[in-house]
């Protein structure tokens, strides 16, 4: 400690707290620190003697009790009969499907866009620069509302199916509907058999990661490059495929459809009662709202991604590209084998932030009606019982939990492609 | 650091929450201006005309509790607050009153620390559709996408409603009403869903009005009201009985025409002279001048006036009086006798 550092015979006097260089800095956070606490202190106090006040304390029992409110999209099994702590538990569900997703195809979109602006083809790169000036100069909430309203407004609605000369039809030869609803897609049905094709499909994913090694320890020995992607492809599907049929195709498919076009009703008349619709169950149905929300939040946080995968490259010395172009390297290899692995370091960190952006970007969802966790435990059960402080705590907790753990994973990958000194 | 915002929002709540403290009446006359929430704009109880200035039957009745503490009328600024953020907003003092198409209920009554002044309007829950969607009750309305303002009592019928009655449904949750009004028109939903008078607001304003129609069934008792915050019973009194006053004011003939006329000198009768402070001093037991409810009065007439000017049938919106008539004459409109 700094006592002992002290020469022996002189003693410590209090005013060396403020004069002595050795203590002031020390004295000085000891004081803000305690100003500080104090002051939270204070303002706790506050809080709770005016809640208290307002006869508001804070109570979180509402947790448990009755919903009373149903939510489209569930990930989960509920009804309104479930409990407040479900409907928090489908909203966090939703605000991470919706993350999940959005961060790939953000990086998907931010990669190639990045790459592209800096292409030596004049038009292609300037698309890319007005497509990133755009998409970052509008705020995201307005692009969310306005791909909401292009989906909505220019869909074909259900009823446009109706009728022997309907206004749409169903796409990909009747197996897929498009409608401003949702898009609905097939479902899988796995029958018993299935699992030996799930097997195959893992052990189809450990193979390419394997012939990866190998491919390229054998380029590192004997120079040979052989065309690794659609090997990769192959490994991937056809396998399962041959299994598939081999097992006698035991995953059947539920085709989307529409409720009432065939049935009768009791005296053997054609069904026109009620509403024509999509059947609910039939398929899966990925709803306008989240199709929205993900297009416009990865379109958005895409255009940033892209200029950090710029940034990141043009960081890059051009020395290094031309001297790989020296070495006989095309160019597609020189990006791939020179330039983006040096490049990540610079765009890893800045990718983090982005990442972060998305996923609390996505709190926006209310605007479309998509039920992320804002909208369920931050708006309806917010709204239907008054706990508004309780509320608002937990979704802050929510949204640091997710955050600190996105931060957590990418920084796991962060320090495993920065520089490794030898 | 991330703790430090999380404290500092949790003081700026418990900051907040003492600003409301002081008592409403006097920060009323103090600022010479009455804060109103109001709705964001619902045709009929509130929106902008086309001058910008703020009508309808909800709006009514701020400018007639303003014109009674205030004397003016035209004293209110206007606060348009979504179903959302009206308590929050009334709770920590930046509005003084909520009128603004809310629902009485137990428990916002009991545990939210609010205090309804009255009813202004017995509403339900109902549905519109399109006529072309061949549907006749809300009975046939199983599967249906059902588009609904989120944060409401309507939220919670609907779902009862529909799992009394055995069947499914897609709700839609959209914030205000005029997006849900755009994703109806857009065909993003086969239904929307809210209290029959807003229906019938909403109806009104689309181009085609006669393509939609409002559904037989009345799913719910939406009885609507000004609000005020608990714990301020002054406050909430003057808003109470100057909404009373209007009723008196139907009940025994005074008008917007003949209330200056009535208020200038006794007249036979003793209870329109205590209403319009001629006789007694009920004025003054509010706290107010004695002719407060004649101010009231004098701004858009007495309750049946602001209905037929705002909601009534001459209106576009059309609505006929029903359970909104006086008592007197088969409604459940009722206020207690001014003496």
């Amino acid at each position: 400690m700094a006592m002992a550092d002290q020469p022996a015979g002189k003693s410590f006097r209090l005013s060396m707290l403020l004069y002595d260089t050795r203590y002031r800095s020390m004295t000085i956070q000891i004081i803000m620190l305690a100003a500080f606490i104090a002051g939270v202190a204070w303002l706790l106090d506050n809080m709770y003697a005016n809640l208290a006040a307002a006869n508001k304390n804070p109570d979180f029992t509402f947790l448990s009790a009755p919903a009373g409110y149903d939510i489209n999209q569930r990930l989960v099994e509920y009804t309104s009969q479930s409990t407040n702590a479900r409907a928090w538990l489908v909203g966090l569900l939703n605000t991470l499907l919706v993350a999940f997703l959005g961060c790939i195809i953000a990086t998907v979109i931010g990669i190639s866009v990045g790459v592209l602006r800096l292409s030596k083809n004049w038009i292609v790169a300037r698309l890319m620069t007005v497509y990133i000036e755009i998409f970052r100069n509008v705020p995201v909430l307005l692009w969310i509302a306005f791909l909401n309203a292009i989906l909505s407004e220019t869909l074909p609605q259900p009823k446009d199916f109706k009728g022997e000369d309907a206004e749409a039809t169903m796409s990909l030869w009747n197996t897929v509907i498009i409608s401003n609803r949702g898009v609905f897609i097939p479902e899988p049905v796995f029958l018993s058999g299935s699992a030996i094709m799930l097997y195959v499909f893992i052990a189809s994913i450990v193979a390419i990661f394997a012939f990866g090694r190998w491919a390229s320890k054998d380029q590192e020995t004997t120079g040979r490059i052989l065309p690794t992607f659609w090997i990769k492809l192959a490994i991937l599907i056809v396998p399962t495929l041959i299994v598939y049929f081999v097992m006698g195709q035991p995953v059947d498919w539920i085709l989307p459809a529409f409720e009432g076009r065939g049935a009768f009703d009791a005296n053997g008349e054609p069904y026109t009662k009620g509403i024509f619709r999509i059947d609910a169950d039939s398929g899966i149905n990925i709803r306008r709202s989240l199709i929205a929300l993900c297009l416009a939040l990865s379109l958005y946080t895409a255009a940033f991604i892209a200029e950090a995968v710029r940034a990141g490259i043009m960081a890059i010395n051009k020395g290094q590209s031309e001297a790989a172009g020296a070495l006989g390297l095309r160019q597609n290899r020189v990006m791939s084998l020179v330039v983006l692995p040096q490049a990540l370091r610079v765009i890893i960190p800045p990718l983090i932030s982005q990442y972060l952006n998305l996923t609390k970007n996505s709190s926006l969802a209310i605007a479309v009606g998509y039920m992320d966790v804002t909208g369920t435990l931050g708006g309806i059960t917010l709204n239907q019982t008054g706990r508004a402080l309780e509320c608002i705590l937990l979704l802050m907790i929510t949204y640091l939990t997710i955050s600190l753990s996105i931060s957590m994973v990418m920084n796991i990958y962060n320090n495993s492609v920065k520089l490794k000194e030898r | 650091m991330k703790k430090s915002v999380l404290l500092g929002t949790i003081a700026a709540v418990g900051v907040m929450a003492g600003v409301a403290s002081a008592g409403t009446l006097d920060d009323v006359k103090a600022n010479g201006v009455l804060k109103c929430g109001v709705s964001t704009g619902l045709a009929g109880f509130a929106a902008p005309d086309a001058n910008g200035r703020w009508e309808g039957f909800d709006v009514a009745v701020c400018r007639a509790v303003a014109a009674a503490v205030l004397g003016d009328g035209d004293a209110v600024q206007f606060v348009p607050l979504t179903t959302k953020v009206r308590f929050t907003a009334l709770n920590s003092g930046e509005i003084d009153m909520l009128s603004r198409v809310t629902t009485w209920t137990f428990s916002r009554d009991v545990d939210l620390g609010l205090t309804f002044a009255g009813v202004n309007y017995y509403d339900g829950q109902g549905f519109m559709v399109r006529k072309d969607l061949g549907v006749a009750s809300a009975t046939e309305l199983d599967g249906a996408t059902i588009c609904i303002t989120t944060g409401t009592t309507t939220e919670l019928n609907l779902a009862d409603y529909f799992r009394a009655n055995g069947m499914s449904y897609e709700p839609v949750p959209i914030e205000t009403n005029a997006e849900a009004q755009q994703q109806y028109l857009a065909g993003a939903c086969d239904v929307f869903t809210t209290d029959a008078s807003a229906l019938a607001a909403t109806r009104a304003t689309f181009e085609s009005p006669d393509e939609h129609m409002v559904l037989p069934e009345i799913i719910s008792k939406e009885p609507l009201g000004p609000v005020v915050r608990e714990g301020d019973e002054p406050w909430g009194d003057i808003v109470r009985w100057t909404l009373n006053a209007l009723i008196t004011a139907e009940e025994k003939g005074v008008t917007m025409g003949n209330v200056a006329e009535m208020g200038a000198a006794a007249g036979p009768d003793p209870e329109i002279n205590r209403l319009l402070g001629t006789e007694g001093g009920l004025g003054a037991m509010l706290g107010l001048e004695a002719n407060w409810a004649a101010n009231a009065i004098a701004v858009g007439g007495n309750y049946g006036e602001l209905f037929e000017a705002n909601v009534g049938e001459a209106t576009p919106i059309g609505l006929s009086r029903g359970l909104n008539a006086l008592w007197t004459q088969g409604g459940l409109i009722y206020t207690p006798p001014f003496r």
